[in-house]
């Protein structure tokens, strides 16, 4: 079992949709929205929540710096 | 869901946008490295504790509105004259920390004898360089940094050597200069090189707290719009293709 439990908070209106932050996710847990934000970027979203372990590799490479990385002890979180 | 709503509280933070950077949201182009430095400086800055007393040296080219971004003091430059402006400003204002941030067009071409020089007279200002071997603000055009066979809008069938040269490795030529104290080459296209390229800047700062000369970081950059291709594409050519002529690490460390 996973030691930490992560999770993100993309400031949609902000993301440009660049998708730096979907390869750098060691577990794959971003994907680019199908929808579109107010300026037409597929913004980044969690697609799939449960994988996230709060490494904050996407906010550290986000060029937008879009991305609130958030990381609590397995256990704290039940 | 409700899982993920226990993760996200205040007190669970371990990364976020750092207070230097302002609300501004960037005009760069999707996955630009630009935005990525930015944020370094301002996290260094913040670390630090010198938001009030550092002054940025802000170029020509893509970065020309780095002032919108960073909650410091900023002085604008004459296209390639941010050395020279720096040098003016840290030698009035010594106790401030001074930096200066340009690209390849303007530190590697239009501003190469200012660059020379204040490295030469060991300036103790910062100079941030961002290089992705291309024009970006002006449509893409041939630099003194484009990769040969790289192609540009001013060379579309590459560039080519016996005609426009070899493209210039100028930290390789700074670092030979006497007052250059650190001269170092980083990327940002992966979290632990962003990491990396962070420890850089923050080294360059501490140089200059100590008054030991000239700091050059030189960070390996892609430029997605000019280079036709999508973000994560370019990190990947960037990879392959520029860190072979540019490669990365300390050139020098004294």
């Amino acid at each position: 079992m996973a030691k930490a439990k992560g999770a993100i908070v993309v400031d949609t209106a902000r993301c440009k949709g660049c998708g730096v932050c979907t390869t750098a996710c060691p577990t794959k847990v971003i994907e680019l929205a199908a929808e579109v934000n107010g300026k037409g970027y597929h913004y980044a979203y969690m697609a799939n929540p449960d994988a996230c372990i709060g490494c904050s590799n996407c906010g550290i490479v986000c060029p937008d710096t879009c991305i609130t990385v958030y990381r609590a002890k397995a256990g704290a979180t039940a | 869901m409700s899982d993920i709503n226990t993760i996200i509280k205040p007190e669970n933070i371990i990364y976020k946008k750092t207070d230097v950077l302002s609300e501004n949201e960037l005009h760069y182009c999707p996955g630009c490295s630009h935005g990525t430095v930015h944020k370094l400086i301002a996290e260094v800055i913040e670390e630090m504790g010198i938001q009030d007393k550092t002054i940025g040296i802000a170029p020509v080219g893509c970065s020309v509105l780095a002032y919108n971004y960073l909650e410091i003091d900023w002085q604008e430059a004459a296209h390639g004259r941010a050395p020279a402006l720096a040098t003016a400003v840290k030698r009035l204002m010594p106790e401030n920390y001074v930096f200066s941030y340009q690209g390849d067009g303007d530190l590697a071409a239009i501003g190469t004898a200012e660059t020379i020089h204040a490295c030469n007279r060991g300036e103790n200002i910062v100079m941030v360089f961002i290089n992705n071997g291309i024009y970006g603000m002006t449509g893409g055009q041939m630099a003194p940094t484009t990769l040969p066979g790289m192609p540009a809008s001013t060379c579309p069938a590459g560039r080519d050597v016996s005609h426009d040269g070899a493209p210039i490795k100028i930290s390789e030529i700074l670092a030979q200069l006497p007052g250059t104290c650190y001269v170092t080459r980083q990327s940002v296209h992966t979290a632990a090189n962003v990491r990396k390229t962070k420890k850089a800047l923050k080294k360059a700062f501490e140089n200059q707290a100590a008054n030991k000369g000239t700091s050059l970081v030189e960070v390996v950059s892609t430029c997605s719009s000019g280079w036709k291709m999508t973000p994560t594409k370019a990190n990947e050519w960037m990879e392959e293709n520029m860190f072979p002529y540019y490669p990365l690490g300390d050139i020098k460390d004294e």
